[in-house]
Order: C-alpha cells, then sequence, then structure tokens
C-alpha cells in the first residue's frame, strides 16, 4: 500500500472547502440571474468603478498605505536598537513586542474604543489639563491609529529577525574603512535588511487593506471600507453577486501586492551584497 | 554614543504605546463604575454577571466545543495528509503544498465569503443551514494546513532507515507506521494540535460569515456588543480571552522552539 494515500482525505477535504468555494465566487462575480436564466456578466465588476465605490476602494488602499508607512518609520528604529549590541541578549524585550501579536484584535480594538471614547481615558486627561475635549473615536484619525496599533508587531518582528541574523562582521568591515554610523545605516545595514522590510510591509499592508472591524469599532457604524463593504453585500444587503465581485477585486489586489513584493524580493536577492 | 538613553527612551515609549490600552482595560474591568474616566473602587461584579449571562455561556460552549472538535479532527487529517505528501513526487508535492499555502496567504475575509457562498449554496442538497456545523467545517479547513505545516519538519527530520528495518524484520507497513513514525512525529502533532486549538479560539472573521443567526462564539459576541459601545462586562471578557490566548501561545511557542530550533538551521 503506497503511503501517499493518506493525503486523500485531506485533497478531497480541500477540494470541497478551499477549490469549490473559490470558483464559487467566481461564478458569483462574472454571472447575473435573469428570468432568462443565468447568463455571464461583467456588471459586477463594472459596478465597482462607479464613483461611490471606487472612493470606498481607494480610501481602504490610502488608510492601509499611510498606516504601512507609519508602521515601517516607528517599527524600523524599534528592530534596529533591539537587534543592536545593547539588546541583542535581550530576549524578553523583543518578546514583549511580539506578544501583541498574539492578542486578539477585537480586544485590542475594543482597548482604543475605551480610550478614544467619550469620558475615555484621552478625555478625562484633557479635561484634567483644562484643555478642551477632543473627539477622536469615529474619525479617520482613530482608524489609522487602530491599524498601526494593531499591525506595528508585524512590522517590527520580520526586520528584526532579518536584522539578528545579519553578520556584524560586514558592518565593523565598514566602519574600520572609516564609514561613519549613517553611512554605515545607508549603504550596509538597510539594504542588508530589505527582505524582512518587504515581509513586513506584506504583513501590515495585507490585513490593514481587508479590516472591517477596526473601521467599524473605531470609525463608528458609517466609515466604510472594502471590508466594511463586503461585509453588507454580503450580511445586510445580501447582493451576493456585488459582495464576491469586490472580494475578488481585493483578492487581486493583494496577489498584486504579493507578486510586486516578491519581485523586489528576488531582484535583491539577485543582486546580493552589489 | 550619545543615544544610547535616547533609544531606551524610545522603545520605552513604544512599549507603553502597546501595553498601555490593554493594561487600562485589565484594570478598568475590576472598577466600580461604569465609565473609564473613573476608579470607584475593586470589584469583581462585572465577571459576576458575566457568568451569570446565559448568552455568554452559551457563546463560551459554541468557542470550546468547536476548537476542541476542529482542533481534532484537523490534526487527524492534517498529520495523515502530512505523511502521504511527505511521500510524494517533485512536482506533486510542490502543487498540494501551494494549494496549503492559500488559505493561510488568502485573507480571512475572502475566506468567509467563500465558505458561506458555498454552504449556503449546497443548502438545498445537504439541508444543513449556517450555524454550529458550517462553523465547525469552516474552523477544521482553516486549521488542517497550519497542523501539515507543524509536523513536516518532524518528517523531514526522520531517519528512513529505521522505517525500512521494521519492515525487512516482518512489520506491516501499518504496524511500522503506528509504531515508528508517529512515536517520532508525535511533537510536532502535539504542537499541531495546540496551535489550531488556539487558532480556532482567536478567530473572528471566518466564523462571523459561516455562522447563522443564534449561534455565536466569544468573539462574536464581543463585537456585536462593542458595536454598541463600551461596557464593562466586555473589558471583563477581554481580559479573560487575552489571558487565555496568552497563556496557551507561550505553551506553544515554547514547545515550537524547543522542537524545530534544530530542523530550522538545518533547513536555511
Amino acid at each position: 500500500m503506497r503511503r501517499t494515500c493518506y493525503a486523500y482525505p485531506y485533497l478531497v477535504w480541500m477540494a470541497i472547502f478551499i477549490v469549490v468555494p473559490l470558483f464559487l465566487l467566481l461564478f458569483y462575480t462574472f454571472t447575473v440571474t435573469t428570468h432568462e436564466g443565468i447568463r455571464l456578466t461583467l456588471e459586477h465588476i463594472k459596478r465597482i468603478w462607479e464613483p461611490l465605490y471606487l472612493m470606498v476602494l481607494l480610501r481602504s488602499i490610502l488608510l492601509a498605505l499611510i498606516c504601512t508607512v507609519v508602521c515601517l518609520l516607528i517599527g524600523y528604529p524599534v528592530a534596529l536598537i533591539l537587534s543592536g549590541k545593547e539588546y541583542s541578549q535581550n530576549k524578553v524585550l523583543a518578546l514583549l513586542f511580539v506578544i501583541p501579536m498574539w492578542i486578539n484584535f477585537l480586544v485590542r480594538t475594543y482597548a482604543w474604543m475605551s480610550l478614544l471614547g467619550r469620558n475615555g481615558l484621552i478625555d478625562m486627561v484633557m479635561e484634567f489639563l483644562h484643555l478642551p475635549s477632543v473627539q477622536l473615536l469615529y474619525t479617520d484619525h482613530a482608524v489609522v491609529l487602530g491599524m498601526v496599533y494593531n499591525f506595528l508587531p508585524f512590522m517590527v518582528l520580520p526586520i528584526y529577525s532579518v536584522l539578528t541574523k545579519m553578520d556584524k562582521s560586514i558592518i565593523e568591515a565598514a566602519q574600520d574603512l572609516g564609514a561613519d554610523y549613517i553611512t554605515v545605516l545607508k549603504r550596509i545595514i538597510i539594504p542588508l535588511s530589505l527582505p524582512g522590510v518587504i515581509s513586513g510591509i506584506t504583513m501590515v499592508f495585507m490585513p490593514a487593506v481587508t479590516t472591517f472591524i477596526i473601521s467599524r469599532l473605531l470609525g463608528g457604524g458609517q466609515y466604510i471600507l472594502i471590508g466594511n463593504l463586503i461585509e453588507q453585500q454580503f450580511i445586510v444587503v445580501g447582493d451576493w453577486h456585488f459582495g464576491s465581485a469586490i472580494s475578488f477585486v481585493l483578492t487581486v489586489i493583494i496577489l498584486i501586492t504579493m507578486g510586486i513584493m516578491r519581485k523586489y524580493d528576488k531582484e535583491y536577492e539577485g543582486g546580493a551584497i552589489w | 554614543m550619545v543615544g544610547r538613553i535616547g533609544k531606551r527612551i524610545y522603545l520605552y515609549l513604544i512599549l507603553l504605546f502597546l501595553y498601555a490600552p490593554i493594561v487600562m482595560l485589565v484594570v478598568y474591568s475590576f472598577n466600580e463604575s461604569r465609565s473609564m474616566g473613573r476608579w470607584n473602587g475593586f470589584t469583581l461584579k462585572w465577571y459576576a454577571e458575566l457568568f451569570k449571562d446565559t448568552e455568554v455561556l452559551r457563546a463560551l460552549y459554541n468557542t470550546l466545543a468547536i476548537a476542541v472538535l476542529s482542533a481534532i479532527i484537523a490534526t487527524v487529517i492534517g498529520t495523515a495528509a502530512a505523511i502521504g505528501i511527505h511521500e510524494m513526487k517533485r512536482v506533486k508535492k510542490a502543487i498540494v503544498m501551494n494549494l496549503t499555502y492559500l488559505p493561510v496567504i488568502n485573507p480571512d475575509i475572502v475566506t468567509g465569503v467563500s465558505l458561506m457562498l458555498l454552504f449556503v449554496f449546497t443548502k438545498p442538497f445537504t439541508g444543513m443551514g449556517l450555524g454550529f456545523f458550517t462553523m465547525l467545517l469552516a474552523h477544521i479547513t482553516f486549521n488542517i494546513p497550519y497542523v501539515i505545516l507543524s509536523v513536516m519538519p518532524k518528517l523531514k527530520q526522520l531517519d528512513r532507515h529505521i522505517y525500512e528495518a521494521a519492515l525487512d524484520l516482518g512489520a506491516t507497513p501499518f504496524y511500522a507506521l503506528r509504531k515508528i513514525i508517529i512515536p517520532q512525529i508525535m511533537p510536532g502533532i502535539v504542537t499541531g494540535l495546540l496551535l489550531t486549538f488556539t487558532l480556532s479560539i482567536d478567530d473572528f472573521v471566518i466564523s462571523f460569515f459561516t455562522t447563522g443567526s443564534g449561534v455565536s462564539n466569544i468573539a462574536i459576541y464581543v463585537y456585536s456588543m462593542a458595536r454598541r459601545g463600551v461596557n464593562p462586562k466586555i473589558n471583563a471578557l477581554s481580559t479573560i480571552m487575552f489571558l487565555t490566548v496568552l497563556i496557551l501561545l507561550l505553551i506553544v511557542n515554547k514547545r515550537m522552539n524547543k522542537d524545530n530550533s534544530r530542523v530550522k538551521e538545518s533547513l536555511r
């Protein structure tokens, strides 16, 4: 008896629960049901290009990009410091930056709701300092803040792990040859850490662009990102064709992003040290 | 360097940013007052109220039942699959492994929505509406790849001569599998079991799309309550969720580090 047959139940399972559902998604994306029956159509895909929906799509991408850039700007120094001489032995400190990744993101987002809301902590501090109260909850700022808070560890971790594995003698060699810290950073550390940066960007951008919880809880009920639009189409409106079409477009966006990221990754590896 | 203190301050500021909200949440779950801004004294009444709420208890039951069942079923199917895939020829193996990675990289919302389509589409044939059972099937589906990914490294480490020796000595293939292979990949199987149990408890998005009215798990309950605003009872529930997943993941992480550090190095 060949042992490969042990994989058959799994293959059947995956065919039913992964492959068939994806084909169903494609089916709903490209068909419409009329009195005469089911026919192929592009109308759902075209509908996304209506200004109303296009704005939602663009805003989701924009907010995800802002979140990614902020995470990179805050996270890179963290990874750099953690992998540096003073802290490289301190595994506990590194672990502290990883633990938030494991906290359920509903809990993490909810925590900010209570901080930002009316009578929340920030409101109280402002009152205590006799400053005018600021309504942060249910604004763009709150959504970006929630995203950065949720996804920052996903940026720090991959960069940190690349930096710790980096050959430190290259840096020493550069310093021996007279390079100052900025030059070492620019010419050695940053180029060598690019694979970590790339996987960090992917790990932050993808969940940020698909989120619907953060925007729902911190942006309020009227706040619509692409994730909320999908949720709405399936749960509230019941237009599965349009919901599938948006999911399809979202998947395509993500595949393209991954493709671009991987290409850069490859180019980097091909170019190696030169 | 001058930056030494600066670096320390920067790290502590970021840690403050990461932990302050969670600490506040935990602290205020013991607050007498309903408001986050005021501290009126220590109380456990929100926890008491939580465990009196039948809706919470039912959600808790669903969460645990689905976590246990999906972890066990996914581990059985996944372990068998890993053993099978390990024996496959190169091209076939690559195709199957890519298929395995698909649900891992696909956004949760797309996985959730497409599974929902499947369940609703097949309802006329199977008579199975969205609810407990569909949520269970969805959890098994997203869990299996993680079992395969935890068991595979163990199989790669395996010395196949021992298995062959057992066959030479007259063991049937199934007996050799049971006595030789399974015991050696056991650490990977247990890691997979714990990991999938944790992932199942932690999941929100896929559960949200694959369950029907009336059946919710803890995450869905928190979401539906949180939409209506801040409530100390959710603080208490969040605190429990935070601690449970934290403890589980510390166990899993410890195991993984112990098991895989050698494999990872040899693969690199």
